[in-house]
């Protein structure tokens, strides 16, 4: 059966994630509401502003229904604005999240837009040479503790951590036209 | 090989702010409303267009310490406005760490025949549109954002809707064409080649599309979003209405669940304030129109 793939796209850079995942075995699909949320085998929380997708997750439930899959053991990838919102701390911000993984996060930490960039990562876990990225506004994980593992860092910042089913990336592998991350995250359900 | 600003990264925050409502303030204590309300980025600005149209003179940047205030108190991206093809501005923007620069027909244009060119710069830009071959000249030029003009200020829908319309039949148009019909099309359009072809092979705009210009109400920003924006930029309708914070909300609320009346109804329902009294465009003359600026 090729699994569901939920794209939470109540704000963010949804359509890029939708168009990666369409080229691979899954079903991928937008999801807005609770239970449109509910109905997925994976869900994906996209880059944008986490502070506006945290604000509406909130605002109309969508955070329950997220926490409910989790419990189900439902795999959940965060890129950039989802990796601030799965981290049990954010450093310097008192703003709402998910805080399911063992991490602490700090937010546009490599500095403002112009400080944005691109490179290549090896990845733990990944084959066949490093992974082109892109970096917008990102944050990185300052530390991570208990079950969380680190799978890459750059100029020794984290900016990707495995937890469990849950995967959470400070770049974002939508906007290449590399597929090794989303392969992997499908592997994991 | 880590490259900054590149080509990638610009366009890439343009699409980070898909889905989202951008907001105009004028002051750090509106910039947080705005955040608080879910705006995805702020417009830093002097005046809102409203006023700029109310008080007349010539409307330039703003203030540096008003814009670096919004920045401190905010964590969202922060836009700042420059005069069309005024790049001094724009570089003076960039040096202050702004994450979007808008060459802007709200302001007085400082150059009537240039736009900047704006790959000479770090920053991404975005720039207004009045139809298709408008926004292909400015993604030429290094635009990494698109809006639709509008009629800023106007509190009247009516100038979206058109250049909204006009942008996605002049895409539908060009994906009729055969190949060898694009090189006359592009000789009539008076846009760049490559990105005529471009946008009839790929039926979309090579940068994200948003709406401006005129959205005052929830439901105003459905229409928008229905028509094809994909986020949208609130101008004087949100500081220019009696209960900004309620009013952000419910725009907020309306752009999310866009093709859901019931939510949007909701987001209506939920307001007591007033909207910002508009303006027939139709009366306005000719030379107190803004989507004119620029060409």
């Amino acid at each position: 059966m090729t699994p569901r793939v939920g794209i939470l796209a109540l704000q963010g850079d949804f359509a890029e994630h939708l168009r990666a995942f369409s080229q691979l075995d899954c079903e991928p699909v937008l999801v807005k509401k609770p239970p449109d949320v509910l109905d997925c085998q994976a869900l994906v929380i996209p880059g944008g502003e986490s502070t506006t997708i945290g604000k509406l997750c909130q605002r109309f439930g969508v955070d329950e229904a997220i926490i409910q899959l989790h419990q189900r053991g439902v795999p959940i990838w965060g890129t950039c604005a989802g990796m601030i919102l799965l981290a049990k701390e954010i450093e310097d911000n008192d703003q709402w999240g998910l805080r399911l993984m063992d991490m602490a996060v700090r937010r546009n930490a490599f500095g403002r837009q112009v400080d944005s960039f691109e490179t290549d990562l090896a990845v733990v876990g990944i084959s066949n040479g490093p992974v082109p990225t892109v970096f917008i506004r990102a944050p990185y994980v300052t530390r991570v503790w208990g079950e969380a593992q680190v799978l890459s860092s750059f100029e020794d910042k984290i900016v990707i951590v495995r937890q469990e089913n849950l995967l959470a990336t400070a770049f974002h592998p939508e906007l290449t036209d590399d597929r090794r991350i989303q392969q992997y995250f499908l592997a994991m359900v | 090989m880590t490259k900054k600003s590149t080509w990638k990264t610009k366009v890439g925050l343009a699409q980070m702010l898909r889905g989202g409502v951008i907001m105009d303030v004028t002051n750090a204590q509106q910039a947080k409303i705005a955040e608080d309300a879910g705006a995805v980025a702020v417009m830093a600005l002097e005046r809102v267009p409203a006023d700029i149209r109310a008080e007349g003179g010539v409307a330039r940047m703003a203030d540096l310490r008003i814009i670096e205030e919004i920045m401190e108190v905010v964590t969202i991206p922060v836009m700042a406005k420059c005069r069309i093809g005024h790049f001094a501005e724009a570089q003076v923007l960039q040096a202050m760490g702004v994450d979007f620069i808008d060459e802007s027909e709200v302001l007085t244009p400082a150059d009537e025949n240039f736009h900047i060119w704006k790959h000479d710069f770090d920053v991404p830009f975005v720039c207004g549109c009045t139809n298709l071959a408008e926004a292909l000249r400015r993604i030429g030029e290094g635009a990494a954002m698109i809006r639709t003009k509008g009629e800023a200020g106007s509190g009247n829908i009516v100038e979206a809707t058109r250049h909204m319309r006009a942008v996605i039949t002049g895409i539908e148009h060009l994906q009729g064409l055969r190949d060898d019909e694009l090189m006359t099309e592009t000789k009539n359009m008076g846009a760049p080649f490559d990105l005529v072809r471009q946008v009839a092979h790929e039926g979309k705009l090579p940068v994200p599309n948003f709406s401006a210009g005129g959205i005052a109400t929830p439901a105003d920003a459905a229409l928008m979003m229905q028509l094809g924006a994909e986020a949208i930029f609130v101008g004087s309708g949100i500081f220019k209405s009696e209960d900004p914070a309620e009013r952000a909300l419910a725009i907020v609320h309306a752009t999310t669940y866009y093709e859901d009346p019931h939510e949007v109804a909701k987001a209506c329902k939920g307001l007591k304030g007033a909207a910002m009294v508009g303006i027939d465009v139709a009366s306005l003359p000719e030379e107190e129109r803004l989507a004119t600026r620029g060409w």
